[in-house]
């Protein structure tokens, strides 16, 4: 791979970084307003309010960028970065099709991938930190709590995928993959989604930001352009959580036909499938108490993923 | 490649741990520095592995990075059970300075 | 120099400046973010030696785990947000010993070493790894793995509420 080849194809990630985010989001916002009966997101600019997003960004843009005088500057304003950047590096190794269709085919791609969204929860600690608030801080306890739990279920579910592949790499772990480990896998399927969801702080499982106990958790001291990309990030984190459980469950770029010139086109469909799932259980699900919480995690999808690893371990070696 | 380069960096760590272990007072600042140690020789025992077998056919393969392995994997029980007890001295004696634990109880407001 | 040099070279200089914020900073949540950034720049320098699963190891269990578990226990124990001024024990013999701990291993390992320079020698993958540790390492692996299990216990007895104090 030459120099150049390299910087297109993480030109090109970047693009997709900066625009898949904004269709989730504006697809978040139709979805919502239609299964709420909500009105509002339905004027801007006319025709079934297209413009909502845009006139949602010229307002953040307009606010004003506020540090509270008790904060901790420079952590302040590096937190939503740091919030970004795991994300879009993780994005380098997702493939979108078969053969050479991903930005830069890593061998060990998952662990990779798993390692680099850990890096996540450390933007959260500083938000929360820095803001100088109570409920900046009593969020980021929460969320500290809430991602190192999630990560374990998460990390054991995707192990399973792993080990039914026999490879580490995301691409070949899709070329490993066959329709009937949707039924071998579901478990797993289930509690990496899940988990997922709670990584990304998304309703159900946004404890951590809580609007109706903590004002708005880790984020309340955030206004503008930060906020907007605290925003940002959590819809990178959709589509980097949809592209994941795409890839190792779903199957990637196999579709009921032409794999091999529509690829792209499949991983795509599937991506938004799954994001669309993740607004649905936005709108229809009520959010977790702290201790069900934790109790789901630790009683529940611990014990499921650790199953599902015996159950991967004994069909590998019999087959 | 050079292997002075991480080597001298893994020594410069190790005596920042060392300087930290000796001067902090507060435990949790105390275990950062136990970390910035074993990070020290995890980064000797990695540069000898990958420099030294490149030198001696006869080593074992990869001795130096399984050995790195084990000490994170320890590194990780060390700061579990490390801060289970700062938390706890914390609850009891309501401060986490090593060098001072008041004997009498002083319960930390919850 | 190679760039491999360079890349180390300015690796080592974050992890060495990062390492120093950590054990002299007076405030408490910063000294864990420059560990994050001397664990990074550390994890960085595996990566160019060729041991990338160590440097995805160490990004996934140090900066994902046992620092934010630091930073989480920094921030029970009620820390300040602006410097604290009680972290420290007066005195140089800590900086002293330190230092003389350090130069003199350095001064050692340039010694030993010159500058002299060696091939990379196979990466360090996952699958080599793999197979070194379920070749070789069999048995320390599992007695590993008791350990893991004595300490998950122990944490949760010691910071269990309630109970005999």
């Amino acid at each position: 791979m030459s120099l150049a080849e390299l910087g297109l194809r993480v030109a090109l990630v970047v693009v997709a970084f900066l625009t898949l985010p904004l269709v989730v989001g504006q697809a978040e916002h139709k979805v919502m307003a239609h299964m709420q009966g909500r009105l509002g997101p339905m004027y801007a600019g006319g025709f079934h309010g297209w413009a909502q997003l845009l006139a949602d960004g010229v307002k953040f843009a307009q606010k004003e960028d506020l540090i509270p005088r008790g904060a901790d500057g420079p952590v302040f304003r590096l937190a939503p970065a740091v919030a970004l950047l795991p994300y879009l590096v993780v994005l380098l190794v997702i493939p979108l099709g078969p053969g050479d269709l991903v930005a830069q085919p890593l061998d060990a791609g998952l662990f990779f991938a798993l390692a680099v969204l850990g890096v996540g929860v450390v933007s959260l600690l500083m938000a929360a930190w820095a803001s100088a608030n109570k409920y900046s801080l009593l969020g980021g306890l929460r969320g500290a709590a809430q991602l190192l739990g999630y990560e374990l279920p998460l990390v054991l579910s995707a192990a399973s995928v792993a080990m039914a592949a026999g490879t580490l790499s995301l691409p070949g772990i899709v070329a490993a993959w066959r329709p009937w480990w949707l039924l071998w896998q579901l478990p797993a399927l289930l509690v990496f989604f899940t988990a997922a969801l709670a990584e990304i702080r998304r309703p159900p499982f946004d404890m951590p930001i809580a609007d109706s106990e903590l004002v708005f958790g880790y984020l309340t001291e955030y206004t503008g352009l930060r906020f907007a990309l605290f925003l940002l990030a959590e819809y990178v984190g959709i589509v980097v959580v949809a592209a994941l459980t795409t890839v190792l469950f779903l199957g990637g770029w196999k579709g009921p036909f032409a794999d091999a010139s529509l690829g792209w086109l499949w991983t795509l469909l599937k991506v938004f499938a799954v994001s669309f799932a993740v607004i649905w259980l936005r709108v229809a699900t009520p959010r977790l108490r702290e201790d069900q919480l934790q109790r789901l995690c630790w009683q529940a999808l611990v014990p499921v993923a650790l199953g599902q690893l015996v159950l991967t371990a004994a069909v590998v070696t019999a087959t | 490649m050079h292997p002075v380069l991480p080597f001298v960096t893994a020594a410069l760590l190790f005596g920042l741990g060392v300087a930290g272990v000796l001067r902090r007072r507060h435990a949790i600042l105390l275990l950062m520095a136990v970390e910035l140690m074993l990070n020290a020789v995890n980064l000797l025992l990695i540069t000898a592995d990958v420099t030294v077998r490149a030198t001696l056919a006869a080593a074992t393969p990869y001795a130096g990075q399984v050995l790195a392995l084990f000490v994170v994997v320890l590194a990780a029980a060390e700061v579990g059970v490390g801060l289970a007890i700062v938390l706890r001295l914390y609850r009891l004696r309501a401060t986490v300075a090593v060098d001072d634990v008041p004997l009498d109880r002083v319960e930390a407001g919850r | 120099m190679t760039s491999a040099d360079w890349l180390l070279a300015a690796l080592g200089t974050v992890a060495v400046a990062a390492g120093h914020r950590v054990v002299a900073t007076d405030r408490l949540v910063r000294a864990g973010l420059h560990l994050v950034l001397c664990l990074g720049a550390v994890a960085g320098m595996y990566l160019v030696l060729t041991a990338e699963f160590l440097a995805w190891v160490q990004v996934l269990i140090y900066v994902g785990a046992v620092v934010v578990l630091l930073l989480f226990a920094v921030m029970l124990t009620r820390a300040p947000v602006g410097a604290a001024a009680d972290l420290d024990r007066p005195g140089w013999t800590a900086p002293l010993v330190g230092g003389a701990a350090g130069l003199g291993l350095a001064a050692l390992l340039v010694d030993a070493y010159r500058w002299t320079a060696v091939a990379p020698a196979a990466p360090g993958t996952p699958e080599a790894l793999g197979a070194a540790v379920f070749r070789s390492w069999v048995l320390p692996f599992e007695v590993v793995s008791v350990l893991l299990l004595a300490a998950l216990v122990g944490a949760i007895v010691v910071s269990r509420p309630g109970g005999r104090r």
